[in-house]
């Protein structure tokens, strides 16, 4: 694995019964990133538990915490590696909880792995993964259509599926669709093709997620850089240095750009982009760099700096589709505050228009927000935000919501 | 557009992490060890915030069992970079009686969180930088990038924070303090592919050495004034390097004769035991040991 090695997020999205756990157990199993300690106690497992074959869905077992007590924890992380590209996988256990883990998993991901069973075809919570999927705007899908093994590995299944699936994606929009047919149980079409689809002609899963085009997952046309920390060193050969640090969440800058920081609108000039490694001339999302400009002028975290002919929204009030995230329901006579890029404000939740039913995509009124519910909201903040629609760059579109009393966060933000 | 391979994009995403920290928590600090994990992360912070200072001080917590070659490298490390380095010591905490050993040879990474804890209420830190990462143990898969810790530094697995975009949540109460790893998505073959690209200097005993060693069971252990042959054992020179530095009676090396980072890499790469259970014969001892130890404060 060479160090130009691409970084590929992921996740899954499927019942226990659609056969997740076998197959991540399976991908990682094949892309020989399970180590012998690892297998050799999943082995043991599976044999107290009177399997005759090893158990791979067991390699995403959980916490002593969650089997004690039969609770699954969120999200758990894991990582493998091809020569092609390195990956790591978002796991959410599927269960009542499920919106709130699957909104936090995708919020990072660059593809979801929807698995459906080939004698079940698309059902309501295929439907609904994959309006969870189009609404954290994850810029890849694959539909798996899992167990052909027990549809005699039958094409017009198959194609009966991915038919009614794709049917449904266009309508939310979902373009980047690719369904594969595979057995996670018997490894075809994972890693390996297998004897028994030869009637496909498509990638498999591992070929897919190795070679599927990421590059263009983030924004590269709009500029927007987050002020994060000012480095002012004010010693010897850095006496002058003033150094606004960041990451650039989208787009590229150039040294001598015209820049405008946000929100006071103040104008200037880029005079140098540097990093430990050196100077550039240039610097593209989502680089880490320093940046200073040609003229002083008054800038704190939290501020925004972005090229003149290219500005986003700055407003005190937006609207935002919410997924709500904590147990306690959303009380609109209190204050909460809005985390956006590295700027926190207080916030006003003025209304909620509508409630989404995730199963259903129907609308229904009503202003109780509960844990799990999608909903839409007008929200004001007490100062402006530079902000971006969520559809057009995700980086400044998207906020968290904290509730200062506890200092949860109690809310997943996706403006309109 | 340079390509922007996984350690760019694994870089930029600690970077950020770091400055949020920086940012936004009033007294931080960054735990330090002298291991290859905490070697990465100085150079991350240098990327981080020179040409300034590091916004926090470095602390060791050390628990009199390192190998001499790593507090040689950590003493280095933080003079030639001029940054500050706190260190406590259990034996302090055994002084004080907080904390009470049976025996001064076994393994004291139990007791380590101890001594942290009293490191944190003495300099009043609010955060705690480490070099933990998710590939490392099935709890820590589950632990968020900003873990936060009651005041008696316990971890809740089953109450976290959802942690959405890299929109980090660093609020804390007077009294709770949090956890933060940079270097959560990083593997142990991405450290390694990153101490070479930067060429960082390690301590002498990641790599292959003769070293004196007696076998029990599968493990390979050093001998050293801590760990003597008992009657039956015999001692045994062998051709090894370890692969994480940690308490020197429970820390087990590899046998191995690469005598370079890209020796080493093929070797990680081709790794067939993961890291700690190669190397860590404490979170052997059951099945659910490291949740065990985090939820007692150990980071």
């Amino acid at each position: 694995m060479s160090n130009t090695t691409q970084l590929l997020r992921f996740i899954t999205a499927g019942s226990v019964d659609d056969g997740k756990s076998t197959l991540i157990g399976r991908l990682l199993f094949d892309a020989k990133s399970i180590f012998e300690d690892q297998y050799s106690a999943i082995s043991l497992t599976s044999r107290k538990r009177g399997m005759e074959s090893v158990d791979l869905s067991l390699l995403t077992d959980g916490l002593q915490a969650e089997r004690e007590q039969g609770i699954t924890i969120d999200v758990a992380y894991r990582y493998f590696a091809t020569p092609r590209r390195k990956f790591i996988i978002g796991d959410t256990p599927g269960h009542e909880q499920y919106t709130r883990n699957m909104v936090t998993a995708a919020s990072t991901a660059n593809l979801i792995i929807i698995l459906v069973d080939a004698r079940r075809g698309v059902l309501v919570q295929t439907r609904r993964h994959t309006y969870l999927a189009s609404l954290v705007g994850i810029p890849h899908i694959v539909l798996a259509v899992n167990k052909m093994d027990l549809v005699e590995y039958s094409e017009s299944r198959y194609r009966e599926i991915c038919a009614e699936y794709l049917a449904f994606a266009s309508q939310l929009g979902l373009h980047d669709v690719k369904c594969i047919p595979l057995s996670a149980l018997s490894g075809d079409m994972l890693v390996d093709r297998g004897e028994n689809l030869l009637w496909y002609q498509g990638p498999t899963l591992m070929e897919w997620l190795e070679n599927v085009e990421i590059g263009h997952d983030l924004n590269t046309r709009d500029f927007r850089y987050p002020v994060q920390w000012i480095c002012r060193p004010q010693t010897g050969t850095h006496h002058d240095f003033r150094g606004y640090m960041g990451r650039i969440a989208s787009g590229e800058v150039s040294v001598g750009d015209p820049i405008t920081v946000l929100p006071s609108g103040r104008t200037s000039h880029v005079l140098e982009i540097s990093t430990y490694d050196g100077k550039l001339d240039v610097a593209h999302a989502p680089q880490s760099v320093a940046i200073r400009l040609t003229d002083e002028i008054d800038i704190s975290r939290g501020d925004m700096l972005v090229k003149a002919d290219n500005l986003p929204g700055v407003s005190t009030e937006f609207c935002a589709m919410l997924c709500w995230l904590s147990e306690t329901p959303l009380d609109r006579n209190r204050k909460y505050l809005v985390k956006h890029t590295t700027r926190t404000v207080k916030c006003l939740f003025k209304s909620i228009d509508y409630r989404i039913d995730v199963n259903t995509l129907e609308r229904h009124a009503g202003p109780a927000v509960n844990m799990n519910d999608i909903v839409h909201a007008v929200i004001r903040v007490q100062q402006p935000l530079a902000y971006d629609s969520y559809r057009k760059n995700r980086a400044c579109g998207s906020f968290i919501v904290i509730d200062e009393t506890t200092n949860d966060t109690v809310a997943a933000g996706m403006m309109d | 557009m340079k390509s922007f391979g996984h350690l760019d994009a694994l870089e930029s995403e600690s970077i950020h992490i770091m400055r949020e920290v920086a940012a936004a928590c009033r007294n931080p600090a960054l735990l330090f060890s002298g291991g290859k994990d905490s070697i990465v992360m100085l150079r991350l912070a240098e990327k981080a915030f020179r040409p300034c200072k590091f916004p926090f001080p470095l602390v060791h917590i050390d628990t009199g069992h390192n190998f001499p070659e790593v507090i040689e490298t950590r003493d280095r490390l933080a003079a030639s970079l001029g940054e500050r380095l706190i260190v406590r010591s259990l034996e302090d905490s055994i002084r004080r009686g907080s904390i009470v050993i049976r025996n001064p040879d076994l393994p004291r990474n139990p007791y380590q969180s101890v001594t942290l804890l009293e490191t944190i209420a003495e300099f009043g830190f609010d955060a705690c930088l480490g070099g933990a990462r998710r590939d490392e143990e099935k709890a820590r898969a589950k632990e968020r990038i900003f873990s936060f810790r009651d005041e008696f530094g316990q971890w809740d697995p089953k109450n976290q924070r959802p942690e959405l975009w890299d929109i980090y949540n660093t609020r804390v109460h007077q009294g709770e303090n949090i956890r933060v790893f940079p270097i959560s998505n990083w593997t142990e073959l991405d450290i390694w592919q990153y101490i070479e690209r930067e060429k960082l200097h390690i301590p002498s005993i990641y790599y292959a050495h003769q070293r004196k060693v007696i076998r029990r069971g599968n493990a390979v252990i050093p001998v050293s004034n801590l760990v003597k042959p008992k009657s039956g054992e015999t001692i045994e020179v062998l051709s090894v390097r370890f692969r994480t530095v940690g308490d020197m009676t429970c820390t087990a090396p590899v046998e191995s004769d690469a005598i370079s980072i890209g020796q080493i890499i093929e070797e990680t790469a081709m790794a067939r035991i993961t890291e700690r259970g190669a190397t860590r014969m404490d979170d052997q001892t059951s099945e659910a040991s490291m949740e065990l130890r985090k939820k007692e404060g150990y980071f």
